[in-house]
């Protein structure tokens, strides 16, 4: 009876010093973030007054989701807009980060200088810079000159002047422009997708390819019977991480609708209710696209 | 028998070919924005128009470096910054090590749930929690103890207080990360340390985190680079400071202002960028081992 007594308590210790190990993000998780969460629904079926000493709520129930949804301007644009290209360039960010990566994997010459550059990205992606850049970009391309016609690098050359000429439809030329621009962004927001990716390609041991090899598989069966499966997991991990960082991006037209609307527009109330109806749509996007994913991974396997 | 030789090799040399031209391809797209910059940062105005002049500018000048040097307010900014990201880093290192190994070598009721919250802070964009944060800072006041409130903006303390609870810039991030680490270390390490008598405590300063170092490193790197790029933090809990991330995004107004005319501006915003990323560039160019194993050191995957 005594002996069963001592192990129940030191059971009972190693769970507390578990717990006291992990109890800072415990304290952090509810002083920073579960309680500002709270707040923000509050804060969006409410309208905000600040005082000098705090800030007083005055309820007006539903009115901040319906001011966005039908009086607000540049809301609903913005919204569809952020939306197609969150949807167009995740897969462009994934295809691209999945090829860089099974190319940067590869033995050759001068591959720590090719990792080395591709990874440059995430040390200079600094958001501040990137809204400059753009910002100077917008500028110059209005006001041709030599500089806007460099960082432009598709942009007011031959080969755009050239296709215009071909008398295509003006839907694909539109498109292809478009995607021929935002190769940069795609490249510079596929740093930390190829990490992880990489990592996922070199965590595959090789004496799986030697057996497939002997076995009689080709390369091409290799890749799609032991590569593709075996790194899945972290091709969803890679797809989640893409679309959260699209929300910090400075390109994306919406949080930043959501940050002037706080700070200089209709108030706290009404940038509230915006981040929760952006919020609840990348929640469906995400659970879909990691339903479909898990899916397809479970039939394959 | 030989033909087929000679075309396997052939194919193997096209392949080749073209991973060398995309390779090179898409460097040039990485790169090219940097050496435009480094290039007209040295640019006097005059060469803008000029269309003789590629790349290496006719008029060298450092009017641009001085330009951006007066209204980023250069020195004060670099050293707030710097003791900005040093500091928060080295909190948000202290923290994680602490979460991450609790998480990976303890088992207590309630685990997994705490877990998977520490993904939900990793997966709930910031922007959501943008506004109330920002209040409950400006007026601090923890279980209303504090009278009116303190307002908090401006100083380091909201940074901190998130960095030691495990909650800031990408915390979660790298208490995953370090969970990891500690997770595929070996038990048998502080088996050892037990049985010599040490607690749990002395176990996990003098065995497991020297051990750990590895990690730490880049844990500290990579939180630290992104401290220092960051912006939207900077924007809610310092604007009125001086610091590089503010003084970039506010530069355009500046020199719109100063100046009016557009294209000495593009110069002045090339030198100013320079300015800020040269920093981070030079830990890269000396670190860069670090980054790019980063995954394979920390067992990221698996």
């Amino acid at each position: 009876m005594k002996r069963r007594r001592s192990i129940l308590t030191m059971k009972w210790r190693k769970y507390l010093t578990g717990f006291m190990f992990v109890s800072p993000f415990v304290v952090g998780f509810i002083c920073f973030f579960m309680y500002p969460f709270v707040q923000s629904i509050i804060f969006s079926f409410n309208q905000l007054e600040l005082t000098p000493t705090g800030y007083v709520l005055h309820y007006v129930g539903l009115d901040n989701y319906h001011n966005l949804l039908f009086v607000h301007p540049s809301f609903r644009i913005a919204f569809t807009e952020t939306l197609v290209q969150m949807l167009s360039r995740v897969p462009a960010v994934l295809i691209f980060s999945f090829f860089a990566a099974n190319m940067l994997n590869q033995r050759f010459r001068g591959r720590t200088i090719a990792r080395v550059v591709f990874f440059l990205p995430v040390i200079m992606g600094a958001q501040a810079v990137l809204a400059l850049q753009s910002q100077d970009y917008m500028q110059k391309a209005m006001s041709y000159s030599k500089i806007g016609a460099e960082l432009g690098m598709f942009s007011g050359s031959e080969l755009r002047n050239y296709l215009m000429q071909l008398q295509l439809p003006d839907g694909l030329l539109a498109y292809v422009f478009g995607a021929a621009d935002s190769v940069p962004q795609i490249i510079n927001s596929s740093g930390i997708p190829i990490l992880i990716m990489l990592a996922a390609l070199q965590s595959i041991p090789s004496s799986v390819f030697e057996a497939a090899s002997i076995e009689g598989a080709t390369k091409w069966e290799c890749f799609w019977k032991i590569t593709f499966p075996m790194i899945l997991p972290m091709i969803m991990a890679s797809v989640v991480y893409t679309i959260v960082e699209s929300f910090t991006s400075p390109y994306n037209k919406l949080v930043n609708l959501i940050k002037s609307t706080a700070w200089q527009g209709q108030g706290f109330g009404v940038s509230a209710a915006m981040s929760w109806f952006y919020f609840i749509t990348i929640a469906i996007v995400l659970a879909a696209v990691m339903g479909v994913m898990a899916k397809s991974s479970h039939s394959r396997s | 028998m030989r033909k087929h030789l000679r075309l396997s090799k052939v194919l193997a040399g096209s392949g080749s070919l073209f991973r060398t031209v995309m390779i090179v391809g898409i460097g040039f797209v990485i790169l090219y924005p940097l050496l435009v910059q480094i290039s007209s940062a040295f640019m006097a105005p005059a060469d803008l128009n000029d269309p003789t002049v590629h790349w290496i500018p006719k008029h060298t000048t450092l009017e641009n470096f001085q330009k951006a040097v007066d209204a980023l307010k250069y020195g004060r900014a670099f050293r707030n910054t710097l003791l900005l990201s040093l500091t928060v880093s080295v909190v948000q290192l202290v923290s994680c090590t602490f979460v991450g190994y609790g998480f990976a070598r303890y088992h207590f009721p309630g685990k997994r749930l705490l877990m998977g919250l520490v993904i939900l802070t990793l997966i709930v964009p910031p922007q959501m929690i943008m506004v109330p944060l920002f209040l409950n800072f400006r007026f601090f006041n923890p279980l209303g103890l504090l009278g009116n409130g303190v307002n908090l903006l401006g100083s380091f303390w909201p940074y901190l207080m998130m960095g030691i609870t495990g909650t800031g810039v990408k915390n979660a991030l790298f208490i995953y990360i370090t969970r990891q680490y500690f997770a595929g270390m070996s038990e048998s390490l502080e088996e050892a340390a037990y049985i010599d008598g040490a607690g749990s405590i002395r176990t996990f300063f003098q065995v497991m985190v020297p051990n750990a170092v590895p990690v730490l490193v880049v844990v500290f790197l990579f939180s630290f680079v992104w401290i220092w790029n960051d912006m939207f933090y900077a924007q809610m809990f310092l604007t009125g400071t001086a610091n590089l991330a503010l003084g970039i995004a506010d530069l355009p107004i500046l020199t719109r202002y100063l100046y009016g005319d557009h294209e000495r501006n593009t110069l002045i915003h090339n030198a100013a960028t320079l300015l800020y990323i040269a920093p981070m560039l030079l830990v890269y160019a000396f670190l860069q081992r670090f980054f790019i194993e980063s995954v394979e050191k920390t067992g990221l995957v698996g």
